[in-house]
């Protein structure tokens, strides 16, 4: 096991964990940066298999930065999980058999956030994916050409995700936003031209296909669990669409396993962090969507802040406050914006799977027990997934708190159990 | 254009863009389903982030490898179980 001194360990690295690491080591920190992924740039900044210039001008000028710091200065290792922290300022990384054991003054958790899925009869078929599963599926290097796909769900990212789509060569049927229209409106008035540029060049990407606010996917239907076509609805009339593919999430959470194995206090449902990113436990700070879900911009300053702060440069993390300030005031406007409707808690039939890992069906459930209770009765949140996606679906259907984590975070192998413990 | 890699689903000899996901490359060779649920319906990859487990395989012997995590490998031996 190769053990690992750090000033500043950073977790995750798509922008907030990129800014915390550039700044925190341009400030004359040693920082080890640590993801799961096998490059960095986290999701919204993943790097295209066949055209990595095709990255927004930002992550290529953040991605440069990075790769000018020095390996001393910088230490980054890619396909490591954190799966465990056995003692304050501690992380254990697991990249297969091979273990390292991170002992760093700071921690920056900048773990992201994952797709938000509720269950709808059809949901677990082969071919219905996230939203931006859709997208990290084209980005890794799928073909979905002359696929027809229905983008469905909630959020700003629906739009991107539908020009990426049509772009690679799949036929985009309809763009589902169940947000109505009026709510839509105000936060298209409300956004700066820069923004308004930017969602028209991703809506050209797309001509034909409708983007319908107010409108959800109530089932996906087809032969042998197959998808065939989507069954829409506006809350007054149903009708059907063909496809063979179909991207649908609700929104973004944080991903909280790590920074609550750490003990950090969380607020609905996100982490509590103060003007300059510290969490509720000394020493470990955290930025990007874990604080809130507020997109890549946010992310970044947060990122800033909390790498110059892990630094000891305090006065430079609080002179961004401003920036981070009018940020969030977007990441407000974002929230009220994409609130999910009620509707979307009747989707799911009684034999609707509620837990994919375990298959366990809604009407297994009763929303009168404590998370616990259904843990020990069905299983639920018991698989491979440990909860992170139907956690999520049942915050939102029964009001459930998706709060217990136990390391390893991620499944590891007995063989690199031993070595943590060596 | 990258490199083609030359790896294997299931016993059968495939190629990939080198870059490629596991993950991505099963859905290229058409198996939008690489695993069976607990119960025995057929399942893929849902959130291709590392996030939802439904796309994982065994990868050169080693059971539940994330595919949407492992870019393509000269040599490897991806199987599914679907």
């Amino acid at each position: 096991m190769e053990t690992l001194q750090a000033d500043v360990a950073v977790v995750g690295l798509g922008p907030a964990g990129i800014a915390a690491a550039v700044r925190a080591a341009e400030a004359g920190a040693r920082v080890v940066a640590l993801d799961e992924a096998f490059s960095s740039g986290g999701q919204i900044w993943r790097g295209y298999v066949a055209k990595p210039r095709r990255s927004p001008r930002l992550a290529r000028r953040w991605h440069k930065r990075l790769g000018r710091l020095p390996a001393e200065a910088c230490r980054i290792l890619t396909r490591t999980s954190v799966v465990d922290s056995p003692a304050p300022g501690v992380l254990t990384g697991v990249n297969e058999a091979e273990v390292v054991r991170v002992e760093a003054a700071t921690i920056v958790v900048a773990t992201g956030a994952r797709e938000r899925f509720l269950p709808f009869p059809g949901w677990t078929r082969p071919g219905v994916l996230g939203v931006g599963g859709a997208q990290a599926l084209v980005k890794s290097g799928a073909s979905v050409k002359g696929r027809r796909v229905v983008v469905a769900g909630s959020g700003p990212l629906l739009l991107p995700v539908a020009a990426t789509l049509a772009r690679a060569g799949a036929r985009v049927v309809a763009v589902l936003e169940q947000a109505p229209l009026s709510r839509i409106w105000d936060f298209a008035k409300g956004l700066g031209p820069g923004k308004l540029l930017e969602a028209a060049l991703y809506r050209v990407a797309f001509p034909r296909a409708p983007y319908r606010p107010g409108t959800w996917i109530t089932a996906v239907t087809g032969p042998e669990l197959e998808v065939e076509a989507v069954t829409i609805t506006d809350g007054r009339r149903s009708w059907s669409e063909r496809c063979d593919l179909v991207a649908s999430a609700y929104g973004l959470v944080p991903n909280l396993e790590l920074p609550r194995l750490l003990g950090c206090r969380v607020e609905a449902g996100v982490l509590v962090v103060n003007e300059v990113q510290l969490t509720s436990v000394p020493e470990v700070f955290a930025a990007g969507e874990p604080t809130g879900i507020g997109g890549a911009d946010l992310a970044l300053v947060e990122g800033e802040i909390a790498g110059l702060a892990a630094a000891g440069r305090r006065g430079e993390a609080l002179a961004l406050r401003p920036r981070r300030q009018r940020l969030e005031a977007f990441a407000r406007r974002l929230r009220e914006t994409f609130a999910l409707r009620p509707e979307l808690r009747d989707l799911a039939k009684p034999e609707t799977i509620a837990c994919r890992c375990e298959d366990v069906p809604l009407d297994r459930l009763r929303p009168q027990w404590t998370p616990r209770q259904a843990k020990l009765y069905t299983r639920v949140g018991m698989g491979a997934c440990q909860g992170r996606v139907c956690g999520a679906a049942l915050e939102f259907l029964f009001g459930w708190p998706a709060d217990t984590v136990r390391p390893p975070l991620v499944p590891v192998t007995l063989e690199a159990l031993k070595e943590a413990d060596s | 254009m990258r490199e083609r890699v030359a790896f294997r689903i299931d016993g059968a000899e495939t190629t990939a863009e080198a870059g490629t996901t596991v993950a991505a490359a099963l859905w290229n060779a058409g198996r939008l389903a690489s695993r069976r649920s607990v119960s025995g319906a057929p399942r893929g990859p849902l959130c291709l982030m590392g996030i939802c487990f439904e796309c994982r395989v065994t990868i050169d012997g080693q059971r539940h490898r994330r595919g949407c995590l492992e870019a393509v490998a000269p040599g490897m031996d991806v199987s599914t179980e679907a």
